[in-house]
Formats: structure tokens, sequence, C-alpha cells
């Protein structure tokens, strides 16, 4: 929603100067329910972005949840509430089921997963079903922020317009999302806000970052 | 004990089927006869000197030149943990890691083993302390040095996994708690193996050697058993020492998992043991 400008103290989430190697400095605050959609070329540092933001690798700048400092809390915490979904899915134990508290068998069905899937091998998962299991476990945790690297990458047409059915509920319920994408017209459908990642630098689209 | 003392002939006796084999290498051009002429005068050498190195420290008795070999041995372990594995932590990470693992095993075992089943006076008698030492280091250093390996070796490749459960908001200690595990029974494994075949596939080298010493087998069995349980007790010590230190060299005080601490592979050293 262009216009609208998220003020320091309204922000969920906010970012102030990260940088790591060649990317950076970044530095945006978003309020709840709102998207920050990041386009750019693959290797412009999208990814890095947020393994910055989920603090996963050394790199200068701070973070704010709720106007709290990442540095006052501590690592887990802070990944509990700002959940980071990469686009390659780990996994631990064998079977699906095993890496869930409780198997949300609702937002499994959502995305169009087989009534089975809980019970399955891991190893015996495609890999869009593996992504889309791993979005699923992310949304469990009920984060506050969801840091997405192309949840649908893998998945074919109607399969992505399922996980963008489910990531829009996830807004309405107050979620901020942080999407990386390359696909510009997933981005337009679901984000907010709009940057492009070039050289490592963002470049707002409609409106400038607070 | 009436031990059979052997002379100088008998052990040349000893050699001539290796002698014979060398010949035959020589004669048909097959090149075996320079890696067994090198092994077999390094392995004399090597044991003659180690026998006069006792002779004289059993003589002199003194504490402090006791625990000077001792240590020097741990240090020599601690190289070879250190060396072992094809990736490296930075700053010598290897090298404290396979100090750290292999002196706290091996000193609490031998200590335990002199002060309660042994109780030689005074209880670090060289006679009992070195030797016993030096099996229990031959046991922990493979153990601390497999564990090592494996961490090193896996924590790239299951990194995807390892950062999933940190991304869920999982402690790193948690998050790699499965690879600490397998490591540390990667590391005991010699050991289960060496118990579970003891009698059965091998007769066990202490036994063997009190047996042809003259001792009673019943008597020997009882010291082989001891060793057994202290070799597992500092091998399973050793293994997760080793796992546990190198995971925590391995994180920062932001639970992350620093994969660039680990110097980039190099060639696998190749070792035939």
């Amino acid at each position: 929603m262009p216009g609208i400008v998220t003020t320091r103290d309204q922000a969920r989430l906010r970012v102030e100067s990260l940088r790591r190697r060649q990317v950076g400095p970044v530095s945006f605050a978003l309020t709840s329910g709102e998207c920050l959609a990041i386009t750019g070329a693959s290797g412009a540092g999208k990814s890095v972005i947020l393994r910055m933001i989920a603090d996963l690798d050394p790199h200068e700048g701070e973070a704010w949840l709720d106007n709290r400092p990442r540095a006052a809390m501590p690592p887990p915490v802070w990944r509990r509430r700002v959940v980071h979904v990469p686009a390659e899915s780990g996994w631990w134990l064998d079977t699906v089921r095993e890496h869930f508290d409780r198997f949300p068998d609702a937002d499994a069905a959502a995305l169009g997963l087989p009534a089975d899937i809980g019970t399955r091998a891991i190893a015996s998962c495609s890999t869009g079903e593996r992504q889309r299991l791993a979005l699923v476990r992310a949304i469990a945790v009920a984060p506050l922020v969801l840091l997405l690297d192309e949840p649908t990458a893998a998945l074919d047409a109607a399969t992505a317009a399922r996980v963008e059915e489910l990531l829009r509920t996830q807004l309405a319920a107050g979620t901020t999302l942080v999407l990386v994408s390359h696909d510009a017209e997933q981005a337009s459908r679901l984000g907010t806000r709009h940057a492009r990642v070039h050289d490592g630098r963002f470049e707002w689209g409609a409106e400038p970052p607070v | 004990m009436n031990a059979i003392l052997l002379s100088p002939l008998d052990l040349a006796v000893a050699a001539t089927l290796l002698a014979a084999e060398a010949v035959l290498s020589m004669l048909f051009g097959l090149g075996l006869h320079r890696p067994l002429l090198v092994a077999t005068s390094r392995m004399v050498v090597q044991l003659v000197l180690v026998g006069y190195v006792l002779r004289f420290v059993f003589a002199v008795a003194s504490p402090a030149l006791i625990l000077l070999l001792v240590v020097l041995m741990i240090l020599i372990a601690a190289r070879e943990v250190a060396a072992r594995p094809r990736q490296r932590l930075r700053g010598g990470g290897n090298l404290l890691i396979g100090f750290a693992s292999v002196a706290s095993s091996t000193a609490l075992t031998v200590i335990l083993a002199l002060t309660t089943a042994i109780q030689p006076t005074p209880w670090w008698t060289p006679q009992y302390a070195i030797p016993l030492a030096g099996i229990v280091l031959g046991s922990v250093l493979s153990a601390a040095s497999l564990s090592l390996d494996h961490v090193l070796d896996r924590a790239a490749g299951d990194r995807a996994a390892i950062e999933a459960r940190l991304l869920l908001g999982h402690s790193f200690r948690d998050a790699t708690a499965g690879l600490r595990l397998d490591a540390t029974r990667r590391g005991m494994l010699p050991i289960v193996n060496q118990m579970s075949a003891a009698g059965l596939v091998t007769l066990p080298g202490i036994m063997t050697g009190q047996i042809l010493a003259g001792a009673d087998p019943i008597q020997s069995v009882k010291y082989q058993i001891l060793l057994m349980l202290l070799l597992g007790g500092g091998s399973v010590m050793a293994s997760f020492l080793a796992a546990a230190l190198a995971l925590r060299r391995l994180t920062d005080d932001r639970q992350r998992l620093r994969l660039d601490w680990l110097e980039n592979r190099r060639p696998a050293r190749s070792r035939l043991r």
C-alpha cells in the first residue's frame, strides 16, 4: 500500500544497516500484516539478506522486533518469532510427522499435500512436497515474522496459488512477511511493499524506506 | 612366573620367514622388500629404544620424569588426533581438542586404575603407570580421532538439517544433538568391537603377553577385563569430549553454525592403518 509510511514505533520488524560482504546496507521497517517482496537477479544477495535477518551469518547492523533489539534476545527466541524458511529445506529425522509437535493437517491439506503425508518418510517426499512441508512447519511455530526464500520455486502454478492463498491468510492474521521471489508477478500479487536487490543494494519500488 | 627368556638368536630365527619373503620379492622384482625392510627396521629400533628408555625411567623412578614421559606421550597422541581429519578447525582447534579429550580421559582412567584396582606403592610406580597410560592412550586416540573426524566431516553435509532446526528456534545444542551422538558412537566403535570379539575372535594382547610370560590364564583374564573396562570408559569419554568440543568450536555467541571456521579441505592424507 504505497503512501502508508511505517514509523519506527509501529514497526513489528525493523532492520537497520544490515551489511555482509558485498550485500547491504539494508534498512527497512514493516508493520504487522505487511509483506515486503524482494526481487532481483540470482546472486544479487536476496538470500543473504534473509539469512542476516535470521542472524544465521555474522554481519553488521541491528534488527528489532516490536522495538526490542535482537541483540537483547537469546538467538533461539528471536528465531522462533522471526522464522526463516530457506529455499532448500532441512530435515533431521526419518518421517515427516517426527518434525512436528502436532502435525497441522489443515494447513497441509490447504497446500494440496496428500492426507497420508505425515506418515511418509522424508526421503520419499518430492522437493515440492518438502518445500510446502517446510512452510507448514514454520507456520506451526506461530511466528510474528516469516522470511520466505522462493517458497513456490519447485511448484506448479496451481499449487503455487494454494501457497499464495495460505500466505494471504497469514498476512490477514497479522503475520509480517519478507518474501524473496524471482517471480515479479507473485511479488506484485503478495507484496504490500517492493524492493529490488541489485548488486547487493536495495532499490525501492513505489515508496521509500523509512 | 617362569618366563622363557628370548635370545637374539631366537629373534633372528623368527625373522627368517620375513627374510625369505624379502629375498623372493627381490628375485622377482616385486618391490615388496623395501617397505618390509623399512617397517621391520623401524619396529626393532623403536622398540629397543623404548625398552632402554623404560629401563632408565623405571630405575630413576622420579615422579617428575614419569609425568614428563606421560605428557610427551599425550602430546604425540593429540597430534595424531589432530592430523587425521580431512577438515581442520582454524586456530589450531584440532590440536587443542585432541589434547583436551585425550589428556583428560587418559588421566582420569589411569589415575582411577592406579589408585583403586591396581594400587601399587607408590601409586605412580612407573612399571604400572607408563604401560597403562600407553594402552589407554592407544585406545583413546582412535576414539577421539574418529569422533572428531565425523563431526568435522558431517558438519558441512548436515548444514541444511542443522540450520533448519536453528531457524525454528532450537538451540545450537539441540540442533547438533544428533551429530554429537553419531560422532560419539563412531568413536566408541573400535572398543565395542574389541570387547565383543575378545576371547572369541582374538586373544587380547595383554592377556596373550601375560600367558606367554608364564602367568596363570585366569589371572591374565582378570587383568584383561580390568584393562578393557578402562579402555571402554576412556574411549567413550574421549569420543564424547572430542565431539562436544568440536561442535562448540563450530558455533558462536549467536548460536550460528560457523562453517567458515573450518579450513578448506586439503587432499586426504593416505594412511595405512
